[in-house]
């Protein structure tokens, strides 16, 4: 056996088996074009070329690289874990076909197998108004229900999304997250490639949810979608993302920008359910821009990966805006999720909600990490944030940092933090009932989670709940 | 301990809590179809002794038997002891936020069954017994004891009771919080369960809940101990003269 191969099964064996079973596998891919790895003027550009982009984007990846280059990392978070990172060992764009397919038989056989055994199609036919498959840097597959398009309902990966609606990606993109925002939106801007591009036109209601699934493939793999969504005024739509990886022993990377604008009256949910591997580094931007009377939540549900930093961002923009981020972070073992939310208001009479849950396991750690901004003029406003953190076992980690900067007077805000352990009185009043303690702490977890499972599709719920059963077997104390 | 007619028996058990002894050996036999009550002044080591034998992880039986037609409860978990029939309903029920009241019956049966029951079968029957306590049907889908009141708890106890159909039922105080017209609906629950096939042990302050499920035999907890026992009667002479003629007779004996 070869000392890589030996070093993947001794890191498997470490890792929850079911994951490896269910999720980790990976194909023996003969990719269309899989570059070099390391990060590079050339690598920028050989990306925009092959994606044929207007030059105005080509220009914006390499001052974007440039900011890359100059910015420090964040100060916050893991240190450890972030300085890790080997940006030079990272694949920047694998092309895994030449062409994305909008019939499932046309796409590759081994590209379908991974998403037959994710359950896409399934749940493509079952429930979803239009789905999109990326695999590594590109979208594979993509199809939308006909009477959705005939609502003049937009829904393409973010590559045809440039190519087909450059008037409107060019007049938001980068608009709500901009280059200079953080380290790794200008990383993403340099060399995004994927992610959707939804665009809902004034009073249309998208009745059934829109999804997306990214699928990491190879190893050391830098996936970079990039997604906007524009829910014009008067406009609903629901967005469900899922994402997952193979198992290896080195990390992939996963940096991806997400910007929403809701304009007047208009409603966006974004929903994601992550469930990636250990290896993977997840560090993500995602911001909302919240005009009058309009709404934006963020469902987000983290699972998995070695570390894990995200605060999905609202900016309460117009008066009456309103913003939710609902978030659940389970860390297991030697996992750490630094999750959280910002929510600035500003305008008048706006309102928003924070409920982070987070489940720390064995030796992993999960962190909240919060800003809440009332300016000056936003009166009248309401804040509410609750952060409740589940400790299993006695290695487990929990802490918050939640920042508050209060400009404003006649606002009403609410804070709460609450750390529990697993009781054990509640632990034997479920097992006086003929519960074995396995089962009696998963019950304890599920009711721990159900305020966020609650707001899932019935499909999710089932399938997270699944998803904690595993994360939870064999667990100690 | 020989195996015996006796449906559930206990020897000699004494029951220590935070390093403190509590119950300091009591023993008792309870032959099918029988209802014991248990009475006694605060702090006797009532729900101590309950928790106990529940085999709560805080209550640690140091020494004694206990059986369960014929097996061993001291070496089960408690899950085992739920499994072999014996059941708890506790004098302050925990709230499980998260946790439906229609789930967890679920969970529950599904451990006594080994399978999971059919979804319609398991809505008739809760429904039916709800209906039967006068519990409201919104309640399946409340969380467990979340926000409940007092008597709402005792109530979902005898629910759970009687949805599980222990061999044995163990009832701390389940009168204790109910108003007068919920007293006798839970009552009725208990009697509606009592056969002669089963046994019920029962915590009580009050001769009102024995005026509905009426005991063979009282006895009367004092400092960790089963100071008298007696019929029925002994509960009303409780109820009239409280406990200081019991403490002086046990004193007396013990002078003797
Ligand atoms: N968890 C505990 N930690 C510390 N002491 C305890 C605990 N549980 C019971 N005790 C003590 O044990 C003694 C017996 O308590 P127990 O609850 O068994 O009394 P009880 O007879 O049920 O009283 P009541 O009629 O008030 O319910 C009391 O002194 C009580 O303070
Ligand atoms: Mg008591």
């Amino acid at each position: 056996m070869s000392d890589a191969i030996k070093q993947q099964n001794e890191s498997l064996s470490t890792l929850n088996a079911d994951y490896a079973a269910k999720y980790g596998f990976h194909d023996p891919v003969d990719y269309f074009h899989k570059g070099a790895r390391g990060l590079n003027h050339e690598v920028v550009e050989m990306i925009s070329r092959m994606k044929k982009e207007p030059r105005w984007m080509a220009e914006r990846r390499h001052e974007a690289l440039d900011i890359f280059y100059s910015k420090p990392m964040p100060k916050w978070g893991n240190q450890q874990a972030l300085g890790e990172i080997d940006f030079e060992n990272i694949y920047y764009f694998m092309k895994p076909i030449e062409r994305q397919q909008d019939n499932w038989d046309d796409v590759p056989e081994y590209i379908k197998k991974t998403f037959d055994r994710l359950g896409i199609p399934e749940a493509e036919q079952k429930f979803l108004g239009g789905v999109s498959a990326q695999y590594e840097s590109e979208v594979v597959y993509h199809s939308m229900k006909e009477d959705l398009k005939k609502q003049g309902i937009v829904f393409l990966d973010m590559d045809s999304g440039l190519r087909e609606r450059e008037d409107i990606v060019k007049k938001f993109f980068g608009t709500i997250i901009p280059s200079t925002d953080n380290k790794f939106a200008a990383l993403n801007t340099a060399v995004w490639s994927g992610g959707s591009f939804i665009y809902v036109p004034p009073g249309v209601n998208v009745t059934v949810p829109l999804q997306a699934y990214f699928r990491i493939n190879a190893e050391n793999m830098g996936q970079f979608e990039r997604t906007l969504i524009i829910a014009d005024k008067g406009s609903r739509v629901h967005y469900i993302e899922g994402c997952t990886a193979p198992v290896y022993s080195t990390d992939s990377l996963h940096s991806a920008v997400v910007e929403l604008i809701a304009l007047d009256d208009a409603y966006i949910r974004y929903t994601t359910i992550q469930n990636w591997s250990r290896n993977i580094f997840n560090l993500v931007t995602k911001r909302a821009t919240v005009h009058k009377n309009a709404t934006v939540e963020w469902v987000d549900g983290n699972l998995g990966s070695r570390l894990t930093m995200k605060y999905p961002c609202i900016q309460l923009v117009g008066e009456g805006a309103r913003g939710e981020v609902l978030s659940v972070a389970f860390a297991g073992v030697d996992q750490h999720q630094d999750a959280g939310a910002k929510m600035i208001h500003a305008a008048p009479n706006t309102s928003s909600r924070i409920t982070s849950k987070s489940i720390s396991k064995d030796n992993g750690r999960a962190s909240y990490r919060g800003l809440v901004k009332i300016h000056k003029n936003a009166v009248n406003s309401k804040v509410s944030v609750e952060c409740d953190a589940l400790l299993i076992g006695d290695d487990a980690r929990s802490d918050t940092y939640p920042t508050m900067e209060i400009d404003s007077e006649k606002v009403r805000v609410e804070h709460e933090a609450r750390v529990s352990k697993v009781a054990e009185e509640q632990l034997f009043y479920l097992t006086s009932r003929g519960l074995t303690e396995d089962d009696a702490r998963l019950l304890i977890v599920n009711g721990f989670m159900e305020p966020f499972t609650k707001e899932l599709p019935l499909e999710y719920a089932v399938e997270l709940n699944r998803l904690i059963e595993l994360e939870m077997e064999g667990s100690i104390g | 301990m020989t195996q015996s007619k006796a449906h559930f028996e206990f020897k000699d058990i004494h029951v220590e809590v935070e390093g403190k002894e509590v119950v300091k050996g009591v023993s008792l036999t309870i032959n099918h179809g029988e209802i014991h009550a248990i009475m006694g002044p605060n702090g006797s080591g009532k729900s101590s002794l309950s928790n106990a034998l529940m085999g709560h992880p805080n209550y640690t039986i140091t020494s004694g038997e206990a059986r369960l037609d014929g097996k061993n409860l001291l070496e089960m978990s408690a899950d085992e002891r739920s499994r072999a029939g014996l059941f708890l309903a506790f004098q302050y029920p925990l709230a499980i936020p998260g946790v439906t009241v229609a789930n967890f019956l679920r969970a529950a049966l599904k451990s006594h069954r080994g399978k999971d029951a059919d979804m319609s079968d398991f809505r008739k029957l809760l429904k039916a017994e709800m209906s039967d306590l006068s519990v409201d049907p919104s309640f399946a889908t409340r969380y467990l004891n979340d926000g409940f009141s007092g008597g709402e708890k005792k109530r979902v106890e005898i629910l759970q009771m009687s949805m599980l159909k222990p061999k044995m039922a163990l009832l701390d105080e389940t009168d204790s919080g109910l108003d007068i017209d919920a007293l006798k609906t839970v009552a009725d629950g208990i009697n509606r369960y009592h056969n002669d096939q089963n046994a019920i042990l029962l915590v009580t302050h009050y001769q009102r809940l024995l005026n509905y499920v009426k005991p063979d035999f009282v006895h009367v907890m004092m400092n960790g101990q089963f100071a008298k026992s007696g019929g029925p009667e002994l509960a009303l002479k409780l109820e009239e003269s409280g406990y200081d003629w019991v403490e002086k007779e046990v004193l007396q004996k013990a002078e003797v």
